[in-house]
Order: C-alpha cells, then structure tokens, then sequence
C-alpha cells in the first residue's frame, strides 16, 4: 500500500494536520502567525545546511529555526524594538543569508520551487516515519507543556505569580514551532506552513467557544484541507501543496457562516 | 502549617528600577498568615509594583524577597482576554489548577456567580469579572492571596459585600491577604496592617496609627486625610452580593 505515492502523501498529509492542528491554535492565540513565518523564511537557511554539510534535513533545518527563535527571544529582552520589526529583521535576513549562500554552492542543482512550495506526491516512507514519529513526540510534549502554556497565553503575569514558569513554557514552545517546521518543510514548503499552522485553526476559531473545542475543530480542519486538497490535485492536476491551503481557505469561508458572533449581544 | 503567625512572605528593603526610575524602592513589609495586610496610596506610588515585587514578578530587584509558599493566588488589577481566545468562566476556573466541579461552583457560588459558569469570559461586565477573578482565586485555595484593587468597578453596595467576602476567606481559609485599596480613605476594618506608599514607605501601623500619622496628613492634606473611616462592619443586617440588604437575627 506504502507504494503508491498518493498514499503516502496522503498519511503524510493527515499526520501533518495532526500536528499543526493544536500547534496551530496557539499560534493564533499568541498572535504569532508572523512568527511562523519567520522560522519558516529561517528554515532555508537550514536548507542550504544540509546540502552543504549532508547532515538530515529536517534536522538542520530544525537547529536553524531554534537558534533564529532562541535569538528572537534574546533580542526581545534586550533591545526595545518592538517584536514584528525583529521578526522582519530575522526573517528577511535569515532568507538573505540562504540565498547568498545557494548563491557561493552555484554548482548544487537546487529546486528552490520545491523548497519554497513543497512536494507532498514525492514523499518516501522514510518521510512518513520522520511526520509520524516527530510529530508524535511534539504532540506528546505540547500535551505535558499544555496546562502552564495555556495559562501563560491567558495571562503572563498571573501564570508567573501562581508559579506556572511562562518563560520555560515559551521558550519549549517555540522549540516545537520549529520542529513542526522542520518535519514539514519538505511537504509544504517554506511559504504553506504557517498557511497549514493558522488556516484551519482560524476556522476552529469561528465555530467554537472553548479551547479544547478549538483545538477538535482545528484538526478536523486540518485533515478535511489535506484530504480536499489532495484528491483535488489529483483529478485536476494542480500543485498539491497550494491546494491543501486552498482547500483550507474554502473550509474557512464556510465557516463564516456559522460564526460565533464577537458581539456581546449575541450571549 | 496551620500554625498562626507563620510568615509567607518577607520583602525587606524591596525596589524596582525600570528605565532609570525607582517604581518603588525601601519596601519592607510581612506577610502572616491569618493576617491582612492593605496597601494605600496616591496613583503611581508603586502599589501594584509591591504586589508585584512580593509575587515575584520582577527578575532584577534591590533588597530582598524570602517566598515560603507556593499556594499563591493572584487577582490583578486588569485583564485583558484575546478576542483570538475563545474561553469560558469554567475554563478560566480551571486556569492554574485543576478544580472538582463542586470546587469550581462554590467557589462561584461564593461571589454570588454560579449562573455565569458557562459563559464567555469576555461577554461579562467588569462588576461580574471581578467576582470571577475572585472566584477563581479562592476555589485554589491559597496560603497566600494577592487582591490588587478587587472592588473596582463594583457598586459601593457591592463593595461592602466584596469586602465582607474578603473577611470571610480570611475567616476560613487562614491565608494571608495583601489588598491594594483603590481608596486612599476606606481602609476595611479587619485590616491588621496598613503600608502607605508614595514610592518609598511613607508610614505603616495599624488603620488607626495611620490616619493619625503626620505624613500621611501630609501626603493628602489635613481635611482630606482625617476622612480615613475605617470602614467597620454592621452586624445587625447582612449585605447581600446583589446590593439587597437582609436583616441578621440576633
């Protein structure tokens, strides 16, 4: 079964939204979403990385997002630059410094399409078992982490008073961003991950009103985009990874339907 | 740890300098447990910063902070929920701990909110999220409370209620309390303690120490200050959270 291609990318897919799915959640809470872009842009570096140095891809891309986000928190205690200008600061000079150096390693054939939108059909097992076992250990590790995490993204300073260590939590979190990143790139590419990340949680975000029902939603999302967005490319030809995001956004138009209203009338 | 006059927590000669200002700075205080201790003081006097300081929010503080709990429950002085969040009364409850439902409804029931249990916490008026907040402090339990302005934004009927609540958690729980008072003349009565700050200690003792200290005349003027009533309780009627008041039999 493991040998046809639309299998495999489809267990990649479903294995993907597993993860992005709560992952995803928080990143719309914590109003990150150009923070994911960031370690997404980073992530190239860690591209060229291994090209240069052999090493896995997935790993050095994943080192590279951690360092690039560890940074990010540095820079946020230490300058008084507001957080998007250093999020464009490290995004758009981690992306230059990849491209200089694809640029000095001009005799590597490289498929900057395929890094920037991804290649879900061309998938091998080897990359499931990295989705499926890397993705388990996040989702196990956001699980421990989830209790502090929440009540930090509630409120800082009340988590930091009743000792729940927001830093920490923060800080493991951001780990896991890059790690998400880092075992995706090679399905959706640079530019679709924090498509996948926010697109279903933003429609989760539309039907629900508590968190754990957010986060069911949000997954739900996640694997409907991946399933429309697959077979869709398979019977009309289009690009596999843009059609699992615009599968994503067919599902949130939908969802506006249904909307939890902002409005406090409407109690 | 029943004992009385265990000491929770100890800031001696506590400051905080952010940007080249002192927010506060020569604070001493202890907290007992049994015991409640008010803060008073003009805007900007470095009120909440000595919560702050004694919750251990501050990473770089001269003097000193010595913890000896850990059952800490804070009610901040402001809020603010994401709209990107959705989370109800039930899910906030359960924030920091992890609460039986009985827990959580008496805990409601306590500030006279139980019906707000499944609602979304943003659609609640400010009166009713402070009673939340307040809920969600007491059903943790706590050695230590940190109240900062908790009757803001609550009638003055609410107020009284507020603070007889505050009494009663004292009362039965057994823990420390440090209030911020948002009024620099209405001290509640049960107060063991009261610290007046304007960035530095400007005197502490007792309600009655205090409203006769010259520096506190000083700092809000003579007329002014001799409004200090402390606020004492009436036992012939009870103060209901809604504002009804209901006569006590004696």
């Amino acid at each position: 079964m493991l040998d046809d291609f639309f299998v495999r990318a489809l267990l990649v897919g479903i294995g993907m939204a597993l993860v992005t799915g709560p992952l995803g959640c928080f990143v719309v809470w914590r109003r990150l979403s150009f923070f994911g872009d960031t370690l997404a842009h980073s992530a190239l570096l860690g591209v060229t990385l291994s090209y240069t140095t052999e090493i896995n891809m997935a790993l050095s891309v994943f080192v590279i997002s951690s360092i690039v986000a560890l940074i990010l928190l540095k820079l946020q205690k230490k300058t008084n630059l507001p957080a998007d200008a250093l999020l464009g600061l490290l995004a758009h000079s981690s992306l230059a410094i990849g491209l200089v150096v694809i640029g000095i390693l001009a005799t590597i054939r490289f498929d900057l399409m395929g890094l920037l939108f991804g290649d879900i059909l061309a998938v091998n097992v080897n990359d499931i078992a990295v989705v499926w076992i890397g993705g388990a250990i996040i989702l196990i590790v956001l699980k421990i982490i989830w209790k502090p995490l929440f009540a930090s993204t509630v409120n800082y300073e009340l988590a930091e008073a009743e000792g729940m260590n927001p830093e920490k939590y923060n800080a493991i979190f951001t780990i896991l961003l890059a790690a998400i990143i880092a075992i995706s790139i090679k399905m959706v590419g640079l530019l679709l991950i924090t498509g996948m990340l926010i697109i279903p949680a933003a429609m989760a975000r539309n039907l629900s009103d508590n968190p754990n029902q957010m986060v069911i939603f949000s997954i739900i999302g996640g694997l409907l985009s991946v399933i429309i967005g697959l077979f869709a490319s398979l019977e009309i030809n289009t690009p596999s990874g843009p059609s699992i995001i615009t599968s994503g956004l067919i599902l949130f138009i939908l969802s506006l339907t249904k909307i939890k209203k902002k409005s406090q009338l409407n109690n | 740890m029943t004992q009385q006059n265990q000491t929770l927590v100890k800031l001696e000669n506590a400051g905080v300098l952010v940007n080249e200002k002192w927010l506060v700075r020569g604070v001493s205080l202890e907290i007992k447990k049994g015991k409640i201790i008010t803060l008073i003081g003009p805007n900007g006097s470095g009120k909440s910063t000595t919560a702050k300081i004694t919750l251990g929010l501050y990473k770089n503080i001269e003097g000193r902070v010595e913890k000896f709990t850990n059952k800490i429950a804070y009610v901040p002085q402001k809020i603010n929920i994401d709209w990107t969040l959705p989370i109800r009364v039930n899910d906030f409850m359960n924030l920091t701990s992890n609460l039986k439902k009985e827990e959580v409804e008496t805990a409601l029931e306590t500030t006279g909110t139980p019906h707000l249990k499944n609602k979304d916490l943003k659609s609640l008026s400010g009166g009713e999220f402070q009673r939340v907040l307040m809920a969600r402090a007491i059903a943790k339990k706590p050695e230590l409370l940190v109240l900062d302005e908790p009757v803001q934004g609550v009638d003055f009927n609410g107020e009284i209620a507020l603070y007889e609540l505050i009494k009663k958690i004292s009362d039965t729980l057994n823990c420390g309390i440090l209030l911020i008072s948002h009024n620099l003349h209405v001290v509640m009565s049960k107060t063991d303690h009261v610290v007046c700050l304007n960035g530095h200690v400007c005197c502490s003792g007792t309600p009655i120490d205090v409203a006769n200290n010259e520096k506190y005349q000083e700092l809000f003027g003579k007329d002014i200050s001799k409004i200090l009533s402390v606020y004492e309780h009436s036992h012939d009627h009870i103060h209901k959270i809604d504002g009804t008041i209901e006569k006590k039999e004696n």
